[in-house]
C-alpha cells in the first residue's frame, strides 16, 4: 500500500482525433511529492494531464488513484475522488468575486467550507484582501491564485497544474513556486506541467520529459537538471 | 460510409421526383374535386403563382442564410419595401400632387440622408469635440428635415384625400419597377447589414427584425407614399384584364375549344401569363444564382461560410463578403415583393404580418434544403400548397377526429380553434427538419 | 413660467407611463439576458412566451372570478400568476427537453438555437391563439386608480391634473420585489452563484461539479416566471393582443442589448432607457412648452415622432449601441 504511488498513470495511448497524441506514456507520482512534467512544444505535456484528469478518451493505458482504479472516471467525478485541476487559462470566473470563485471551487462539498477558505487565505494573504473584488479586474499573477486557491476548496490529494506560470513575471513566478512548494509539504501530490522548465525542475521531486507524446527521461528533478544531454537537448545549455 | 453512398446515390433522383410529386398536387387540385381538392385550374393556378412569388422569396433568403449563414428576421420589411416600387413607379401620377409638396419632400429626405452622412464624416474625421458635432449636426439635420417635410406632407395628403392623398406614381412599366423594388430593398440592405454585421451573428437577426417592422409600419403610417392603411387599388398590370378576354370572340372560342366557359378560361389565361412571368423571373435568378455559386466568388463565400475563422486568417474580408451577399439576398426579396404587389393589384400595407412573410418563408427554405436553390424552390411551392390547404383541411381533420365526441363546448372550441393549428403545424415541421433531416429535402450538393 | 404644472404634466404623461413601461420591458429583457447568459442564444420565443403566460393567467383569472374569488381593490389576476407562471414553466422546460437540449448537446452554432427558438415562437403562438384567441382581452379588476385625476386637482388646486393607475403602481412594486428577489438568489445564493458561475465560464463550472443541465433548468423556470410576470403586468397596462406580444419583443431585446447582453443589471437599466426615450420622443410636448413658454406659439405639437414608430426608437438605440459599443453599456459577453 504505502509503496504504491499515490497517482499512477501508466501506458496512456490517445488523442483528440485518430492521430494518437500519446504514446504509452507513464506518470506517477507519492504522496506529497512534486512531478513535473516538461518537453518541447507539442509533445504532449498538457494532453497527458487532460488524459490523467479524464478529460480525454484513452484507448489504452490506465489511471490509479489512491490504489483506486479510476480510468472510466468523469472529471467531476475525479474530483470527489480528491483531484483538483487547474487549467492555463479561463481559469477562474471573472465576474464573481474572489471569494464566490472559491466558494464555486467548493461547489460538490455539502460541510462547512470556512476552514478551507481560511487556509487559502493564509497560503495566499493578497487574495484575503481582494476577497470582495471580482476575479477578472485581478493582476495575472493574483488570478493564478485564484485559480490554485479554487482547485484547494475540494481538499484535494492531488493538485493538477496546467503552466501556472504563463504569463506572469518572473518574481510572481518565484513566487508561486514557493506557495506550490508549501502546498506538498502539507501532504498534496502535485503534478504540473511547465514551459519555465529549470525552475519547474528545481523544485520537482521527479521530472517527466516527453518528446512526441512518450517518457523520453524520467528522474529526480536534480538529476535531470545534471543530465548532460537533457540540458544541451531541451534546457537550451 | 456505405450510408453517405446510397444517400448520394438517391440524391440524384431526389429531386425530380419531388418535383413530379409536387406537379401531380397541383394537376390534382385543378383536376379532381372532393373533399380535399377545388377541381378548379383557376385555384390551383393562383396558389401555384403566390408560390412561385414565395420560391423567389425563398431564394433570396437561401441566399443569404445557405450561402453565407446570415439570419435575416426581416424578410417582411423588404417584401413590403419592394412592393413600394409598382405604386411609386407604375401609378399613374396624381394631379396636383407634385406641385403639391413633391419637390419639397424629395430635398427633405435628401437633408435626412445628408445629415446622416455628415454625422458619419463628421465622426470618422474630427480629431476632437467628436460627439458634439455629430449631436449638433443630427439635431440641426432634424429640425431642418422636419420644416421641409412636415409641411409638404400636409400639403399632399389635403390634394383629393378621398381618392388619393398621396404624391402618385410616374405611370413607368410595371416590370420595371420589379427592378426598381429590388434596388429599394437592397438599399435598406445595404444600411442595416452595413451596422450589424461583422458582429455577433444573433445581433444581424434583431436588427432585421426591427427594420422589418419600421418598414412595414412607415408603409401603414405615411399616407402620402402609399396612402397608408386606406390601400392603393389601381396598380397597372402587366398582363389583359379577365373581361377584355371575354368580350374578345376568338378568346371564348379558343376558351370553349379547351371546355372552359369564358369566365374560367380568361381567369386561367391570365394566369398562365403571370405564371410565365413568374417562371422567367424565376429561372433567371436560379441561374444567375448558380452561376455565382460555381465563380470563384461562390467558392469563396461557401468556403467563410463553413470556416469564417479559417477565411478571415486567410485574408478574407468576411464582413464585406457577408454585406454583399446580404444585399443581393434582400433585393431577390424585394424583386418578389414588388411581384406580389402586381399580382395582388392592391397595395395592402395591414396585410404584411411577420408571421406569415417572415417565418413562413424561413420555413420555406428550412424544409426545402438551406444552400440549396432547388430545394428552396421546392420547400417553398410546397410549403405554400399545404400552408392553403391547411385551411380547409385542417377543420376537416379536426371534425373527423372529434366526430365521436358529443356535442358541447370542448367540442365547439376544437372545432373553432383549428385555423390556429396551422401555426402549430408549421413550428412542429420547422423544429422537425431542423433536428430530423437539418439538410432539407433537397441536400445542398 | 408655470413650473408646478409643467412638473405635473411631465410626471403625468411621461414619468409614470415610461416607469411602468421601463418595468415591464426590464422583467422581459431579464428573462432573455439570462436565457443568453446560460443558454447562448437571443430567444426570440421570449415574447410569445411571455403571452402564454399572460393567457393562462387570464384563464386562471377568469376561473377565479366564476368562482367569486377577488383581490378586493387589487386585480384579481395576481391570485392567478403563480398557475400561469407553473403552466410557462412547464411549457419552457418540454420545450427544453425536446428542442434546445439536443442542440446544446451537439455543441451547435448560437444561431441554429435562435432559429429552433423561431420555430418554439410559432408553437408558443398557436398555442396561446388555441387557448384564447387573437382578439383583444382586458382582464384587469380592482380599484382603477391609485390617485385619479380630479382627486388630484382638488388635492393641490393645480390646473394640470395627475393620475396613477393601479396596474403602474403595481407594475412597479411588483418589479422591485421580483427584481430584488432574483438578485437576492443570484448572488446569495448557491444555486444562483452556480448559474453566474455558469455564464461566467462553463468548462470551469464543470470542472468544479456545477450540473449544468440543473443550471438550465433553474434558468428556465426563472426566464418563465420572469416572462408570465412581465406579460401579465404589461396586459394589466395595457390590454391583452398576442400580437402585441410579439412586437415587444423589439424593445425587449434593444433593452437587453444596450444593457449588455448576459448582464442582469444592464438588462434592467436597459428597460428603463428604452422605454424613457420612447415615452418621450413620442410625447407631444406642446403643453408643457405651453407651461414653460407661454409665450412662445409652435406649429406643430412638438412631438418628434408619431406614437406609430415608437419601435423605431428601440431601433435607434439598438443601432447606436452596436455602432459604438457593441458589448453594451454594462459590458455584457463578448460580441
Amino acid at each position: 500500500m504505502s509503496d504504491s504511488p499515490y497517482l499512477s498513470a501508466t501506458d496512456m495511448r490517445g488523442g483528440y482525433g485518430k492521430a494518437d497524441i500519446l504514446d504509452n506514456c507513464t506518470l506517477t507520482v507519492n504522496k506529497g511529492q512534486i512531478a513535473v512534467i516538461v518537453g518541447p512544444n507539442g509533445a504532449g505535456k498538457s494532453t497527458a494531464m487532460k488524459a490523467v484528469f479524464g478529460m480525454l478518451h484513452l484507448r489504452q493505458g490506465r489511471v490509479t488513484l489512491d490504489s483506486q482504479d479510476i480510468t472510466t472516471l468523469s472529471p467531476q467525478d475525479r474530483v470527489r475522488k480528491g483531484m483538483g485541476f487547474v487549467p492555463q487559462v479561463s481559469n477562474v470566473f471573472p465576474s464573481m468575486s474572489v471569494e464566490e470563485n472559491l466558494e464555486m471551487g467548493a461547489f460538490i462539498r455539502e460541510d462547512n467550507i470556512r476552514t478551507t477558505m481560511e487556509q487559502v487565505f493564509d497560503l495566499f494573504p493578497v487574495l484575503k484582501d481582494k476577497r470582495r473584488q471580482p476575479a477578472g479586474e485581478l493582476s495575472g499573477g493574483q488570478r493564478q491564485q485564484v485559480a490554485v486557491g479554487r482547485a484547494l476548496m475540494t481538499q484535494p490529494r492531488l493538485l493538477m497544474l496546467d503552466e501556472p506560470t504563463a504569463g506572469v513575471s518572473p518574481i510572481v513566478m518565484d513566487e508561486l513556486f514557493d506557495r506550490i512548494i508549501e502546498i506538498a509539504r502539507t501532504g498534496i501530490s502535485i503534478l504540473m506541467v511547465e514551459q519555465n522548465a529549470r525552475q519547474a525542475l528545481e523544485i520537482a521531486d521527479i521530472g517527466y520529459v516527453l518528446v512526441q507524446g512518450a517518457n523520453r527521461y524520467t528522474d529526480t528533478g536534480q538529476a535531470l537538471l545534471a543530465d548532460p544531454e537533457v540540458r544541451r537537448t531541451f534546457l537550451g545549455g | 460510409m456505405s450510408t453517405n453512398r446510397q444517400a448520394a446515390s438517391a440524391s440524384i433522383w431526389r429531386a425530380p421526383v419531388l418535383f413530379a410529386i409536387l406537379a401531380a398536387l397541383f394537376v390534382l387540385e385543378g383536376t379532381v374535386r372532393n373533399g380535399m381538392f377545388s377541381g378548379s385550374w383557376n385555384t390551383s393556378l393562383a396558389m401555384l403563382n403566390m408560390g412561385l412569388i414565395s420560391a423567389i422569396t425563398a431564394l433570396g433568403v437561401n441566399m443569404q442564410w445557405g450561402y453565407a449563414g446570415l439570419f435575416n428576421v426581416g424578410v417582411v420589411g423588404f417584401l413590403a419595401l419592394g412592393g413600394l416600387a409598382p405604386v411609386l413607379i407604375s401609378t399613374q401620377p396624381v394631379e396636383g400632387a407634385w406641385q403639391a409638396g413633391g419637390t419639397r419632400v424629395l430635398i427633405a429626405l435628401a437633408v435626412a440622408i445628408g445629415t446622416l452622412a455628415l454625422a458619419a464624416q463628421a465622426r470618422k474625421r474630427l480629431p476632437r469635440w467628436r460627439s458634439l458635432a455629430v449631436t449638433l449636426v443630427l439635431i440641426g439635420g432634424f429640425v431642418l428635415y422636419r420644416w421641409l417635410f412636415d409641411p409638404a406632407v400636409t400639403a399632399i395628403e389635403a390634394n383629393n384625400p378621398a381618392r388619393h392623398g398621396n404624391i402618385g406614381g410616374l405611370g413607368l412599366p410595371v416590370l420595371l419597377s420589379w427592378a426598381v423594388g429590388g434596388v429599394f430593398a437592397a438599399a435598406a440592405a445595404w444600411a442595416v447589414g452595413k451596422v450589424a454585421l461583422g458582429l455577433r451573428s444573433d445581433y444581424l437577426a434583431i436588427a432585421t427584425l426591427g427594420i422589418g417592422e419600421i418598414i412595414v409600419a412607415v408603409l401603414k403610417n405615411e399616407d402620402w407614399l402609399a396612402r397608408g392603411v386606406k390601400n392603393v387599388t389601381s396598380i397597372p398590370r402587366p398582363v389583359p384584364f379577365e373581361i377584355q378576354l371575354q368580350r374578345n370572340p376568338e378568346f371564348v372560342e379558343f376558351a370553349q375549344s379547351w371546355g372552359f366557359t369564358a369566365a374560367a378560361g380568361s381567369g386561367v389565361w391570365v394566369k398562365l401569363c403571370y405564371m410565365l412571368l413568374f417562371l422567367v423571373v424565376l429561372l433567371s435568378i436560379i441561374l444567375l444564382a448558380e452561376l455565382a455559386l460555381k465563380s470563384p466568388w461562390g467558392r469563396m463565400m461557401r468556403a467563410i461560410r463553413d470556416n469564417e475563422t479559417a477565411a478571415e486568417a486567410m485574408g478574407k474580408d468576411v464582413k464585406a463578403r457577408h454585406l454583399q451577399v446580404f444585399i443581393l439576398g434582400s433585393a431577390v426579396i424585394g424583386i418578389a415583393g414588388a411581384m406580389m404587389i402586381t399580382l395582388d393589384g392592391l397595395m395592402a400595407p395591414v396585410g404584411y404580418n411577420p408571421l406569415r412573410y417572415t417565418f413562413l418563408i424561413w420555413v420555406m427554405v428550412i424544409v426545402g434544403g438551406s444552400g440549396n436553390n432547388w430545394g428552396a424552390v421546392l420547400g417553398a411551392v410546397l410549403i405554400w400548397f399545404l400552408w392553403i390547404k391547411a385551411e380547409i383541411w385542417g377543420p376537416q381533420l379536426i371534425g373527423v377526429l372529434t366526430s365521436p365526441m358529443p356535442d358541447g363546448d370542448l367540442k365547439a372550441h376544437l372545432l373553432g380553434s383549428a385555423a390556429h393549428m396551422r401555426f402549430i403545424a408549421m413550428g412542429l415541421v420547422l423544429l422537425a427538419v431542423l433536428r430530423f433531416a437539418p439538410r432539407g429535402l433537397v441536400p445542398e450538393k | 413660467m408655470d413650473i408646478l404644472n409643467a412638473a405635473v404634466a411631465i410626471l403625468n404623461f411621461v414619468v409614470i407611463p415610461a416607469a411602468a413601461y421601463g418595468a415591464q420591458l426590464a422583467l422581459g429583457a431579464l428573462g432573455v439576458t439570462l436565457i443568453y447568459g446560460i443558454l447562448r442564444f437571443s430567444n426570440f420565443a421570449h415574447g410569445d412566451t411571455m403571452a402564454f403566460g399572460t393567457a393562462v393567467t387570464i384563464l386562471a383569472t377568469w376561473g377565479l372570478q366564476a368562482l367569486g374569488i377577488t383581490l378586493g381593490p387589487l386585480p384579481t389576476a395576481l391570485l392567478a400568476l403563480p398557475v400561469g407562471i407553473a403552466a410557462t414553466a412547464a411549457m419552457v422546460l418540454a420545450t427544453d427537453r425536446t428542442v434546445y437540449r439536443f442542440y446544446r448537446a451537439q455543441k451547435a452554432k448560437p444561431i441554429i438555437l435562435v432559429m429552433a427558438s423561431v420555430g418554439v415562437m410559432f408553437l408558443m403562438n398557436g398555442f396561446t391563439r388555441l387557448l384564447i384567441g387573437v382578439d383583444e382581452q382586458r382582464f384587469a379588476d380592482g380599484e382603477r386608480f391609485i390617485i385619479n385625476v380630479r382627486d388630484f386637482r382638488e388635492m393641490t388646486g393645480l390646473q394640470e391634473g395627475l393620475a396613477l393607475k393601479t396596474t403602474q403602481g403595481l407594475t412597479i412594486v411588483i418589479a422591485v420585489i421580483v427584481v430584488w428577489a432574483l438578485f437576492w438568489f443570484l448572488n446569495r445564493t448557491k444555486s444562483g452563484k452556480a448559474m453566474r458561475a455558469y455564464s461566467d465560464n462553463e468548462d470551469l463550472a464543470l470542472l468544479s461539479g456545477i450540473d449544468p443541465e440543473k443550471v438550465v433548468r433553474m434558468t428556465w423556470i426563472i426566464a418563465a416566471a420572469l416572462a408570465t410576470i412581465a406579460g401579465t403586468l404589461y396586459g394589466l397596462d395595457k390590454a391583452f393582443k398576442p400580437f402585441n406580444y410579439f412586437q415587444i419583443l423589439l424593445p425587449i431585446f434593444a433593452a437587453a442589448i444596450v444593457g449588455g447582453l448576459g448582464n442582469p443589471v444592464g438588462a434592467i437599466a436597459g428597460g428603463f432607457l428604452v422605454a424613457f426615450s420612447e415615452v418621450a420622443i413620442t410625447y407631444p410636448w406642446l403643453k408643457i412648452a405651453g407651461y414653460l413658454f407661454p409665450d412662445w406659439q409652435p406649429g406643430g405639437l412638438l412631438q418628434l415622432l408619431g406614437t406609430e414608430y415608437k419601435f423605431a426608437v428601440s431601433f435607434v438605440i439598438l443601432i447606436v449601441v452596436l455602432l459604438f459599443r457593441p458589448t453594451g453599456l454594462f459590458r455584457g459577453k463578448s460580441v
